[in-house]
């Protein structure tokens, strides 16, 4: 009975405030319970931690390991240390670069797009008087959708002499097959699948806009624009940032909309495109686990940089929530 | 049905604070005893103990006759009653009520018996198909209650059974607590902080303070002689006034004037040994407007005059509330006006002097007015023990 | 008092007031008329790249090159299609088949961390909180390198466990933060209640704490389902043959009936049936899902 002790003061405190002894009662009950809480708490937690470290964190030694190494699937008796040569030959050449460079811009673009799309789906979400329910789910069907379907629909779409999208456009124009506009068309393809997603988030934070106070803003003369930038958005700072660092880090993975659009052809592929085709086109294992490792870091720098300048609170952290 | 016994309970946490603190309390069968002091006084910690959802440190528990400490809580055969209500949101009124009968695997017809009667005590019978979530905050407390009475268990533990709801309903809640209890005779701990609810429903009140018992006795007994500034200050309302005065030969000096000491009070004060600076307590109705008393008892007490702060009209009678220059101050003092809130409060209740006046009285606010106290009731506090030193009754912990 | 659980952050109906950021002097007609309009441009956003590709499903060959939006002549024949090719029918085998295994091992492991990380304090908590918001940020391509040399290794290459073992790892997090969040909002004052009303503590849970948590387990499992079902990038590194391709492969791959035969006939077939469990969750789960997509990122 110590183990439901400890949590209870979390689970009622809304009432903490006038039940007698709430804070005596949060406490642990007795130091023997207490051990038993312990335990039982490793005990659940363990087949979790197992797994995910056991996926995540040995397969990513592995590939520092690996990266480290001349290792080409077609000729493996020629395995041997290499040192640095991997990156070296990843960092000067022009492919990485390249697939880095269109990575970011993808990333940049379609958050800056998702956002904005997000915040207004999600206004209209959360405003409508009119078919509510029916709005709420039919944006699911972007998120829940695969990806790979969406992809060929969209493919089909812009395919000449297919596509009712590419029947609108001038004749000869083949989008799929210019850089520029191939890659506008994979920005495309994000956005419509995951600016959803995005806009649940925001409209969770709305949620915690108190109506009052967009109430008291209005009567002390805000109009509508002042109120979602002085109020609305400022409020929904954290939900907000929690929305894009998720988002920032998922539209860098970009994968799966390159591959079915456009192969990565035409110098539209991304990091993870290029991973994927070093692995299984060349069979370089050495020079794909460097170019793992190098998206790895790239990734952890984007979340660290997210969490440094714009303060994101990790969402399950204590600290920033309320 | 059966007696409660705390043999000197204790109970420790982990980090050396106790929870209570020698707590011995008999509660006879059939008895309706009130746990009640402020947040943190151990109040709850008492109650969970008897429930059996706390272990106890040390001491025994006997209900019965027959010693609990080690029993699981549903081995204690006794029901409880939750601030929250903590009804079962999946479950029906009906299915909620029957849960416990059904975990003790009483045969289907008896059930449905026993929820019957007790919906149709609790006034429920027309609710029994809904769930929780659909009912009204009085229904649902009915209902908690209910599940609670359709055991017939050996008694009833209630924490804080009516503070979610709001004032009207807790009050016609109080008198239907109030009826059940006399009508099953069952014996019931009652924890509240509201001194009001106490006062109103217990048989007698037990008041704690930081995991010590203060006092223990009927509610009268309680306000006529608080052991201490803290049951003094506790129980009442409006709260008695303190003011800091100096006991010389035979009057009290304060802020008020020389207060005259009755034959009866001076005699307790030489006997206990009284220092020189005391706390004097009076409570807001041994207050009257000085023009309405019979020249018959006006020597019983002292008249000064005062300009009245600000008045409240209550139709019954009149609060005229007076500021004083000094106020008295103690560790429980400031415990309670903590608990109060007042603490944070600009002026507070800081200075103030609460005296409660016939409707006749032609107090006005603003106005000065001749006010009479009657000294006879005055109680005199140590101010450093906060010990009362007009009553003879050696305090804490006397039945 | 919480008596029922709603993680979810379900906003009140509107109040007339707010309508007004649209333009104070409309009527209610014309505020009515604005936010049906918003709303059909929300319905075509959404649904029309689902139509395009439901709508070539049912074009017939000849006509599958015509550019238009809607079938001039309608056929079953893509459908029959790509059951003739044994191929699909086996990988949406094994896509039911790995991503049900996946959710039903994910929740559970899930059900047990949410529950101590809701529920009890222990050292190391913060940590596991850490690692799983890690592994939520964790670039999914970066193991597929080591990944596919250590399955190779130890030979679950191209197998279901190949597949479930990482669908598990990427869904924990997800499956974590969603019930953990329920799991706060469970008042469990009930718990002790049912203590004081004679259960054991196994019946409490089993008759208390089980069908409140249910709702919550369940839209997690969604969640979960969808995240398995939608993987492209494991699937088409961590297998090969038609043993443990799962469906979003075999659709990228299809080359359709005969080397000669336009494939996107038979790909707008696959793409719909794999479509259609998504559409019939967000049909009737939808307030669930809203809940379970929020509940992790607001509440933490």
């Amino acid at each position: 009975m110590s183990i439901d002790s400890g949590a209870l003061a979390a689970s009622t405190t809304q009432q903490t405030e006038q039940q007698g002894g709430a804070h005596r009662k949060g406490k642990p009950a007795l130091s023997e319970g207490k051990k038993a809480e312990r335990r039982l708490g490793l005990l659940l937690c363990a087949p979790a931690a197992i797994i995910m470290v056991a996926v995540t964190a040995y397969p990513i030694v592995y590939a520092i390991w690996l990266s480290f190494q001349r290792y080409d699937l077609r000729f493996p008796a020629d395995r041997a240390f290499a040192g640095f040569a991997n990156y070296a030959a990843v960092l000067t050449s022009e492919y990485w670069w390249r697939a880095f460079l269109v990575t970011m811009i993808i990333t940049i673009v379609s958050v800056a797009i998702e956002f904005v799309l997000g915040l207004a789906l999600a206004l209209v979400m959360h405003r409508t008087i009119v078919g509510r329910g029916l709005t709420r789910t039919v944006v699911l069907i972007p998120y829940g959708i695969v990806t790979v379907v969406a992809a060929f629909s969209w493919q089909f779409a812009w395919t000449p002499d297919k596509g009712y999208l590419a029947a609108m456009l001038p004749e000869g124009a083949a989008p799929l097959t210019g850089q520029v506009s191939a890659i506008l068309l994979i920005i495309l393809a994000e956005v419509w699948k995951t600016t959803p997603f995005m806009a649940l988030l925001l409209m969770a934070g709305l949620a915690l806009v108190p109506d009052d106070l967009l109430k008291a803003a209005q009567v002390d003369g805000a109009g509508p624009w002042q109120r979602l930038t002085r109020i609305i958005l400022p409020m929904m700072k954290p939900a907000i940032l929690v929305a894009l660092l998720f988002r920032t880090l998922d539209a860098f993975r970009v994968f799966d909309n390159i591959y079915i659009l456009t192969q990565g052809s035409n110098g539209t592929g991304s990091v993870s495109m290029l991973g994927y085709d070093n692995l299984f086109k060349a069979f370089n294992l050495g020079i794909g686990s460097a170019i793992s490792v190098l998206i790895f870091i790239a990734v952890a720098l984007i979340a660290f940089l997210f969490i440094k300048i714009f303060g994101a609170a990790a969402p399950g952290s204590d600290e920033g929530k309320r | 049905m059966a007696d409660i016994v705390l043999d000197h309970v204790y109970k420790r946490y982990p980090d050396g604070t106790l929870g209570a603190d020698d707590v011995n309390i008999e509660i006879a069968d059939g008895e309706f005893i009130i746990l009640v002091g402020p947040s943190g006084c151990g109040k709850s910690t008492t109650l969970n103990m008897i429930a059996g959802l706390e272990d106890i440190s040390d001491g025994e528990l006997r209900i019965g006759g027959q010693r609990m400490n080690e029993r699981a809580p549903k081995d204690r055969d006794i029901a409880m009653v939750f601030q929250s209500y903590a009804l079962y949101p999946h479950m029906t009124v009906r299915e909620n009520m029957a849960f416990p009968l059904k975990l003790a695997k009483v045969d289907k017809a008896e059930i449905d018996r026993k929820v019957t009667d007790a919906a149709k005590i609790l006034d429920l019978t027309q609710h029994l198909d809904r769930k929780p979530a659909n009912m009204s905050g009085g229904q649902r407390q009915r209902v908690a209650m209910g599940r609670a009475i359709v055991r017939s268990p050996k008694a009833f533990l209630m924490d804080e059974p009516l503070s979610n709801l709001d004032a009207k309903l807790r009050v016609q809640m109080r008198t239907m607590v109030s009826k059940l209890q006399q009508r099953l005779e069952t014996t019931t701990v009652y924890v509240t902080h509201d001194q009001t609810e106490a006062m109103t429903l217990g048989d007698r009140i037990v008041v704690m303070r930081s995991g010590v018992v203060q006092q223990i006795g009927s509610p009268q007994h309680l306000y006529d002689n608080p052991a201490n500034l803290f049951v003094a200050g506790f129980i009442g309302s409006p709260a008695m006034n303190f003011l800091p005065a100096r006991l010389e030969d035979d009057s009290l000096r304060t802020a008020l004037g020389d207060l005259a000491l009755s034959d009866q009070l001076r005699q307790t004060l030489s006997a206990s040994g009284a220092e020189r600076d005391v706390i004097v307590g009076i409570r807001p109705e041994h207050f009257e407007d000085s023009a309405l008393i019979d020249e018959g008892i006006r020597h019983q007490g002292s008249t000064f005059t005062a300009q009245v702060d600000v008045l409240e009209s209550m139709g019954s009678d009149k609060f005229a509330y007076f500021s004083v220059e000094e106020q008295a101050t103690s560790d429980e003092l400031a415990e309670l006006a903590a608990d109060a809130g007042t603490a944070d409060v600009p002026g507070g209740d800081a200075g103030q002097l609460v005296t409660r006046l016939s409707a006749t009285s032609s107090a006005r606010e603003g106005q000065s007015v001749d006010v009479w106290v009657d000294t006879s009731k005055l109680q005199v506090f140590d101010p450093k023990t906060g010990k009362n030193l007009t009553t003879s009754e050696a305090a804490p912990a006397t039945v | 008092m919480a008596s029922t659980i709603s993680p979810a952050v379900e906003s009140r109906p509107a109040a007339p007031a707010k309508g007004s950021s649209k333009g104070a002097g409309m009527s209610e007609g014309q505020k009515k008329t604005w936010w049906a309009v918003a709303d059909l441009v929300v319905l075509l956003y959404a649904l029309v790249p689902v139509l395009w590709i439901l709508s070539l499903s049912f074009k017939t060959t000849d006509t599958i090159t015509d550019g238009n939006f809607f079938p001039r002549s309608w056929t079953l024949d893509n459908y029959a299609q790509i059951f003739q090719i044994g191929l699909f029918t086996a990988a949406l085998r094994n896509s039911i088949g790995i991503a049900l295994i996946s959710t039903v091992l994910a929740v559970v492991i899930g059900t047990m961390a949410a529950y101590a990380i809701a529920r009890l304090d222990f050292p190391g908590k913060k940590v596991l909180v850490g690692v799983s918001l890690l592994i939520a940020m964790f670039p999914q391509i970066s193991l597929v390198s080591p990944l596919f040399d250590i399955f190779r290794g130890i030979g679950i290459f191209d197998t279901w466990i190949g597949l479930i073992l990482p669908y598990i790892t990427f869904a924990l997090p997800l499956a974590i933060y969603t019930l953990s969040a329920f799991f706060r909002e469970i008042p469990w004052e009930l718990e002790k209640a049912a203590k004081m009303d004679g259960a054991t503590p196994l019946q409490a849970f089993r008759s208390v704490i089980v069908p409140l948590a249910a709702p919550g387990v369940f839209t997690t499992a969604i969640l979960v389902f969808i995240f398995c079902w939608n993987d492209f990038l494991f699937a088409i590194s961590l297998t090969s043959t038609s043993r443990s391709q799962t469906a979003t492969v075999a659709i990228a791959n299809f080359t359709g009936a005969s080397q000669f035969a336009e494939p996107t006939g038979s790909i707008a077939a696959a793409a719909v049936l794999l479509t259609i469990p998504i559409i019939v969750f967000v049909l009737f789960f939808q307030r669930r899902i809203v809940a379970g997509l929020t509940s992790g990122a607001v509440k933490g």
